[in-house]
């Protein structure tokens, strides 16, 4: 036996120990009392087991080498210990009688050393249960076990399993005994194993349902309960003893473990706390996003619109390998890879140049670009250009020209000479193959109409068949062919001709390029043009005024002339006004100053008589409205019979008159219509007046009808005279004026009661009616001329509410409708949406249009703008961890910024707390 | 010093010559040469340490934040922040041009949902209010100006001929006559832009022109008496009102339509955002004739007799109508009966104008008198004595006034808020005054009259910014198409007509009301009435019933209190401003009999 290996618990389990251990006994007991709780609690129970084992200790020293004292404890304690280990670890399996027989034949007889083999195999088989315990319950695994299991012998192993059972016949059929076990053994390994109840050992009184001894178990185990035998054990050092001691004093126990529930609650705890965490990362972006004006989904989209080139060019990289390839020859080249416009360098160096140069840079180009459109607009005249005689030197010069340069391209390019020939050909055979110039067209049909009288239109149709022929006629050989055939379309503008950096003539003489360049002036054409025409102008304006007056001058001298020709006439017609005035009589004297101002109502003087006469106006229509005599109503109404629809008809009648075509003056009808002289209002009878007043009082009405309506008036004063006054009516037409007069005197009056009469009724009909219900004789007298009583009347007469006052109530001359439109109430909310309450919350809210046509684009753009816009098509990603990245830096910046005062604040006052924790 | 000289002696031709440097030409080279340049500036002195470092800690700083600027994708143009960010601020007066009235009482705290949506419409209307201000400040920028005489001369003794010479050609170009005597008095009218005008001869002469170009778009002779002419809603298609029957012709003069249906008609209106004819017949009727579909809409008996004084309420439709009895009355296709029926004159009505915003109209009548009225409340402003009478009267858009008495045209500044005493512009026509019309958009005022058609000039009579979406003078054809089928697609509808344009915004009450008592007969309590004051219930013997009743009636005081502080603080206010309008007249001190004198109407 070489190394001897060693079996004690450990910490509840058992280890196997080397020697080297082993010389260390004080750690080893120390360990060895920290087993755990059920194991002693079984080992207590058999205690004197135990001693009993512990005096025998002599036979368990195997081993010569290791101190007989250390190495019985050391075997005591592990013997039981693991021992009962295995018992509870086949639970039912173990029957405790078998082994203490075995145990009992092994102290009580096998003392001999010829049985010290079948000791040699028990104690294997506990090495092999303990080192299947070490297996089962830690990880840890020496070397030495490994190579105690390889010592192990398989039959031992296959013993695992019933060592228990009883080896009374060690000796004889060791063979069957093997095979039975095999037998057993491939047995449990197949389906389930088969339970045997466990066999009552011990007589208690207390009987576990667990089948194991009971004895004691309500007591409570003392870890001095545990270690009395070793105060009796003198083999126990003192060192081991004092430690127990210790311990003793301490008292320490391992915690038992939390239950189930609780375990998960905590861990149920954290997990919330690390969630939380991470989803209030979240918090400030979802915010944000909640109170956005607008979302755009998706969200990272890259800005619409063209990107600037040195962005798209930088972003670009080369991925391919023949890109890669190329790139790296470029790169190799020293050639420029990102901006093949200008290099950075390039750029910085064109910053860089001078103001002058610049300038002198600027200038060239701005050169460069006047001559372009110069030559452009000179080209589109040129187009323009509608005569065809023009045209036809245009070409004819053209013509030369190419034929010029074809001459010289012969001799010194024969080539393209070639290819300007064969540019020909083609130009032949299009134009043999379209239908122009072959007088098909809708000008020549027209042409052709007309070709037999007009000669032009014949020539016109010769020429095109000419035409055509020309250049349907096959080339010859020869160049002098070749030049006649030449078109139009062959000699092409393309090349920019010299002329190009030539000024124009006739363009703006300001412009300092004409002016550098120019050798000849340009013609002054338009410019000295205008002021001579603005001159004569003038001239033919004023032409008696002199030249050195100025054309506003002019203007104001023809004003005032025109002002003063007038201020003659109007004093030339107040002088014969005042004439009229001398034989103007006391008593018509309104009538014909109302006369006078229609006639001409510009005289400052007059206007004061004027409103004079007005105010009497008034006070005598008051009068006849207060008249109310039978006589004057009769003539009234008669008169309104007559001349009911006044204007109308006698203009009318005009017209009938006037079909002559007669030069009639039609105003005159008109002024019949409304006479200007309401003469008849003078004689008015004075104490009338005070009737009037009486009658006034009687009225009902809290206002005056007739008073509103002759409300003080303001005279106006006409400037010009109406031509047509009563100077042609003269005295033939009285009777019909004075009729006219009275009619309007009276008309008025008529006109106000009957609309008196017709708000009275209005107003009736709105008024509620009241119901009678009341029955005559029911309940006293009835019959003729009997009444029922008041009492009755009182509660059979059913009044409605009085309707809401009239909105024409303080309006005299006024009726408004009270009907309701229905028309408008159809498109009305008759019931209010949901969140609203009241009519005007409703009203406040609609008052507020949305569309374009009260808004401008700008507003209605911002009011209709949705919440979410997303892009058709396009999938909206969740938020990445990135967005959360580019947000938060984002706030930083903003907060850095220091942007937000209010917000930096309470930041500042953390970050202060922050330090004094620290500092804490 | 001395360097900067020669450099900028240097000629951009050598310059020129160099070729510009590219990087991978020897950029060591550069480097070299940058190295000592950079670092040391000939003239300039080493700053003293502190400061140095300062603004170098600075400007890295203003590099930071640079740079941060530039990471998020905000491409710093200038370094520098502007001093101004966002746009320009409305002040508060501008702004008041376009408040709409948003005024509602404060909202309990517990309705979130309302004072959500009154809270978002509010800011919606702020923003409307404060684009719609920016803008006003920015385009409606032409005015109106007014003719001004010298000391002591009257602007209507300028005559026409003064005025067209003083202005500039174009606008000179605008007063011109045109000598029609043959066919008789001229009705006229311009189309809605204001460049189209059509003239309707009493005899039968029908004519359309281009009236500043002067080109002739049609004319005919009907053969028959011309009563009125009107255009429709476009410049393609006119309406003339003829002896028997109503036509409608096209600009070019072809009889489009004969509506038999409107016989007798006097005159005609065109509501052009309803496209409604409305015309007033001999026999007393209004008819409606709904232009876009060709059907009559409403007839409308009024039991007045002839009608041949008509004017529309541009601002809400309202046809007004006068009569030989001096009334008014005003009338909408939904109503049998007149609206409103205002006593105006005491003999008949001779003409009605209605100004733009539906505020003022102008009546002239037999009794020579020229009143203004005010529409809100139908109360007279303003009382005219015009010694001939005013035969027609016509309101321009910026509320100038014209009347014809006789051959006189006649202009009024301001009728209604100051009392005038003269004419702002007086013309003499060479006939009988038949039609007035302002031109839109124009100053211009057309007179139709018996020796044919006067364009008179009147400065600041027409609004002198046109909204280029309704009405705009310079259309092209394509343009006034796509206008016509928007018009049509944003056509009202003839239900919509009542006296206030606001009313499809306003709850129909009656209804609310019904429904309201239905819902509470239903429930059995109202879910809109507060709810009665009940005084908790306390223990211990503390909630007897004088207690509760005590109770009560403190949360009744204040409730009372309440009221009396507000009608109180009301009653101070108006004191005060009777005061103010009394302005010390009446003596301070009042006698015991004062209380029995008659008190003036207010």
């Amino acid at each position: 036996m070489g190394v001897m290996g060693l079996i004690y618990l450990y910490n509840g389990h058992i280890k196997i120990c080397t020697e080297d251990v082993a010389q260390t006994p004080a750690t080893s007991v120390a360990r060895f009392c920290q087993i755990s709780y059920p194991i002693w609690q079984h080992c207590r129970q058999q205690k004197d087991f135990c001693d009993s084992l512990a005096g025998s200790g002599a036979e368990f020293t195997t081993t010569d080498r290791l101190p007989a004292h250390v190495c019985t404890c050391c075997w005591r304690w592990s013997l039981y210990g693991g021992f009962n280990m295995a018992k509870i670890l086949k639970k039912n399996k173990v029957s405790t009688k078998g082994t203490k027989k075995t145990l009992n034949k092994n102290t009580g007889t096998e003392k001999t050393p010829e049985k010290s083999s079948s000791a040699k195999r028990r104690e294997r088989k506990r090495k092999t249960v303990g080192k299947l315990k070490g297996t089962l319950k830690t990880t840890k695994k020496s070397p030495i076990e490994k190579l105690d299991l390889d010592n192990v012998d398989e039959d031992e192993l296959l013993n695992e399993g019933e060592e228990i059972i009883p080896s009374e016949d060690e000796g004889g059929s060791d063979d069957d005994r093997k095979h039975q076990k095999l037998l057993e053994a491939i047995s449990a390994l197949g389906g389930k194993k088969k339970r045997r109840l466990a066999e009552r050992s011990e007589a208690t009184i207390q009987i576990s349902e667990f089948s194991v001894d009971a004895k004691g178990e309500g007591e409570k185990i003392n870890l001095s309960d545990l270690i009395q035998t070793i105060a009796k054990t003198p083999a126990v050092s003192a060192q081991t003893k004092s430690h127990l001691k210790k311990l003793k004093l301490e008292e320490k126990t391992v915690d038992s473990p939390l239950t189930k529930p609780e375990t998960e609650r905590i861990q149920r705890n954290v997990a919330f706390q690390k969630s939380s965490e991470e989803v209030s990362r979240w918090q400030s972006i979802v915010k944000q996003n909640l109170k956005a004006e607008q979302l755009v989904f998706p969200l990272n989209q890259e800005a619409p619109g063209p990107k600037p080139l040195e962005q798209v060019v930088c972003g670009w990289k080369a991925r391919t390998p023949l890109e890669q390839e190329i790139f790296r020859l470029l790169s190799v080249n020293k050639q420029p890879i990102n901006d093949p416009v200008l290099t950075p360098i390039e750029e910085e160096s064109l910053k860089a140049m001078s103001l002058e140069d610049a300038k002198i840079r600027r200038a060239e180009l701005q050169k460069a670009r006047a001559l372009q459109s110069y030559y452009e607009a000179k080209a589109r005249r040129e187009r323009s250009i509608k005569s065809k005689k023009y045209h036809k030197v245009q070409n004819k010069a053209k013509r030369k020209e190419f034929v010029k340069k074809f001459d010289e391209m012969l001799k010194s390019d024969p080539v393209s000479a070639l290819e300007e020939l064969q540019k020909l050909e083609l130009g032949r055979m299009k134009e043999r193959m379209s239908l122009k110039h072959q007088n098909s067209g809708k000008w020549a049909k027209s042409k052709a109409i007309m070709a037999k009288y007009d000669d032009g239109a014949r020539k016109a149709m010769q020429q095109q068949l000419e035409v055509n022929k020309d250049l349907t006629q096959k080339l010859a050989t020869t160049l002098s062919d070749e030049e006649g055939e030449d078109d139009g379309e062959t000699s092409e503008p393309d090349m920019l001709p010299d002329f190009v950096n030539e000024v124009e003539p006739g363009q703006d003489p300001a412009n300092p390029w004409m002016r550098g360049q120019l050798s000849k002036d340009p013609v002054d054409l338009t410019e000295p043009s205008v002021p001579e025409t603005a001159a004569a102008v003038l001239i033919s304006e004023d032409e008696e005024e002199g030249p050195e007056e100025t054309e506003e001058e002019g203007l104001l001298r023809g004003f005032a002339e025109r002002r003063k020709q007038r201020q003659e006439q109007e004093a030339e017609n107040e002088a014969a006004k005042n004439q009229d005035m001398e034989v103007m009589t006391e008593e018509n004297k309104a009538g014909a100053e109302k006369a006078v101002a229609s006639h001409d109502a510009a005289d400052a003087d007059i206007a004061d008589d004027d409103e004079e006469e007005e105010e009497e106006l008034s006070k005598f229509t008051n009068l006849f409205q207060e008249l109310k005599d039978s006589r004057m109503e009769a003539e009234a109404s008669a008169m309104v019979a007559e001349v009911s629809e006044p204007e109308c008809a006698q203009l009318q009648q005009a017209m009938f008159r006037i079909k002559s075509l007669e030069d009639m003056d039609l105003l005159d009808q008109e002024e019949q219509a409304d006479p200007a002289e309401p003469n008849a209002e003078a004689p008015q009878p004075a104490p009338l007046e005070s009737k009037g007043a009486d009658k006034k009082r009687k009225r009902k009405r809290g206002i005056d009808l007739a008073e509103v309506l002759t409300k003080e008036a303001t005279v106006i004063n006409v400037p010009l005279a109406p031509t047509a006054v009563e100077g042609a009516e003269g005295a033939a037409h009285g009777q019909e004026e004075q009729r006219d007069v009275i009619k309007e005197a009276f008309a008025g009056d008529d006109v106000i009661s009957d609309f008196l009469k017709d708000k009275r009724r209005e107003e009736e009909a709105g008024r509620p009616k009241v119901v009678d219900l009341t029955l005559p004789g029911w309940g006293e007298w009835g019959g003729q001329g009997l009444q029922p009583s008041k009492k009755k009347r009182r509660r059979f007469r059913l009044k409605t509410a009085p309707p809401p006052p009239r909105k024409d109530g303080g309006l005299a001359s006024v009726i408004i409708s009270e009907k309701r439109d229905s028309s408008v109430s159809m498109h009305q909310v008759g019931a209010l949406p949901h969140p609203f309450l009241l009519p005007e919350q409703f009203e406040v809210t609609m008052r507020a249009p949305v569309g374009a046509t009260w808004n401008t684009r700008q507003a209605v753009k911002k009011i209709t703008m949705p919440k979410i816009v997303t892009k058709v098509g396009a999938i909206i990603q969740p938020m990445s961890r990135d967005d959360l990245l580019k947000h938060s830096r984002k706030q930083e910046e903003e907060g850095t910024a220091g942007e937000p005062k209010k917000r930096k604040a309470p930041q500042r006052k953390r970050s202060q707390k922050r330090h004094k924790k620290t500092k804490n | 010093m001395a360097s900067a000289e020669v450099a900028l002696k240097h000629t951009h031709v050598e310059k020129k010559k160099k070729v510009s440097e590219r990087y991978w030409q020897g950029s060591g080279e550069e480097k070299k040469d940058e190295a000592p340049g950079g670092s040391h500036v000939p003239g300039d002195q080493p700053a003293p340490l502190g400061s140095q470092t300062n603004q170098q800690t600075r400007a890295s700083e203003k590099k930071k934040k640079y740079k941060a600027a530039e990471r998020h994708g905000k491409k710093a143009i200038t370094r520098k922040p502007d001093p101004f960010p966002g746009s320009a601020p409305v002040p508060e007066e501008k702004r008041l041009k376009f408040r709409r009235k948003m005024k509602i009482d404060q909202l309990p705290q517990y309705l979130t949902k309302l004072r959500r949506v009154v809270a978002s419409s509010q800011a919606e209307s702020e923003i409307t209010e404060k684009e719609s201000a920016r803008h006003d400040q920015l385009l409606l920028q032409e005015d109106a100006g007014f003719l001004e005489g010298d000391e002591d001369e009257d602007t209507c003794t300028i005559s026409q001929e003064d005025i067209a010479d003083a202005v500039d050609i174009t606008a000179g170009a605008k007063y011109f006559n045109l000598n029609l005597s043959q066919f008789g008095p001229y009705r006229l009218d311009y189309s809605k832009t204001g460049r189209q005008l059509l003239l309707g001869g009493r005899r039968g002469h029908v004519a359309c022109l281009d009236w500043q170009t002067k080109q002739l778009l049609c004319e005919i002779n009907v053969m028959e008496t011309v009563n009125d002419v009107k255009w429709l809603h476009s410049e393609a298609m006119y309406a003339v009102a003829q002896k028997k029957w109503l036509y409608i012709y096209d600009s070019s003069g072809i009889e489009l339509h004969c509506i038999r249906k409107f016989n007798d008609v006097l005159r005609m209106q065109f509501l052009p955002y309803h496209f409604l004819l409305a015309t007033a017949s001999a026999t007393g009727f209004l008819q409606y004739l709904d232009v876009s579909v060709g059907k009559e809409v409403a007839a409308v008996g009024t039991k007045a007799g002839r009608l041949d004084v008509m004017c529309q309420n541009p601002q809400n439709a309202i046809i007004h109508l006068g009569h030989s009895n001096g009334t008014v009355t005003l009338w909408s296709p939904n109503q049998k009966e007149a609206i409103v029926k205002m006593l105006c004159h005491h003999g008949g009505v001779r003409s009605v104008a209605v100004d733009k915003t539906g505020t003022y109209m102008v009546t002239s009548g037999m009794d020579k008198k020229l009143k203004v009225f005010d529409l809100r409340s139908f109360k007279p402003f303003q009382s005219y004595f015009l010694p001939a009478g005013a035969s027609s009267l016509a309101l321009s858009h910026r509320g100038l006034l014209s009347a014809a008495t006789g051959d006189i045209v006649q202009v009024y500044r301001d009728v209604w808020n100051t009392p005038v005493k003269k004419p702002y512009m007086a013309h003499k026509v060479h006939g009988a005054v038949w039609g007035l019309h302002f031109c839109p958009y124009e100053d211009v005022l057309g007179v139709g009259h018996g020796e044919g058609f006067t364009s008179m000039l009147v400065p600041g009579a027409g609004e002198p910014n046109f909204d280029g979406l309704d009405s705009n003078p310079y259309r092209s054809a394509k343009q006034r198409q796509e206008w016509e089928v928007k018009a049509l697609l944003e056509k009202i509808q003839p239900d919509l007509i009542s006296l206030d344009p606001g009313k499809l915004s306003q709850v129909d009450y009656a209804t609310f009301k019904q429904k309201h008592q239905d819902k509470v007969k239903v429930l059995g309590y109202d879910p809109l009435a507060r709810d009665k004051f009940k005084p908790r219930m306390r223990k211990k013997g503390r909630s007897s019933t004088g207690g509760v009743i005590r109770r009560k009636n403190q949360v009744a005081h204040e409730d009372k209190r309440e009221i009396i502080i507000t009608t109180l603080k009301e009653k101070a206010e108006s004191a005060k401003e009777r005061k103010k309008n009394n302005n010390g007249q009446t003596s301070a001190v009042r006698s015991a009999l004062d209380r029995f004198k008659k008190r003036a109407a207010p």
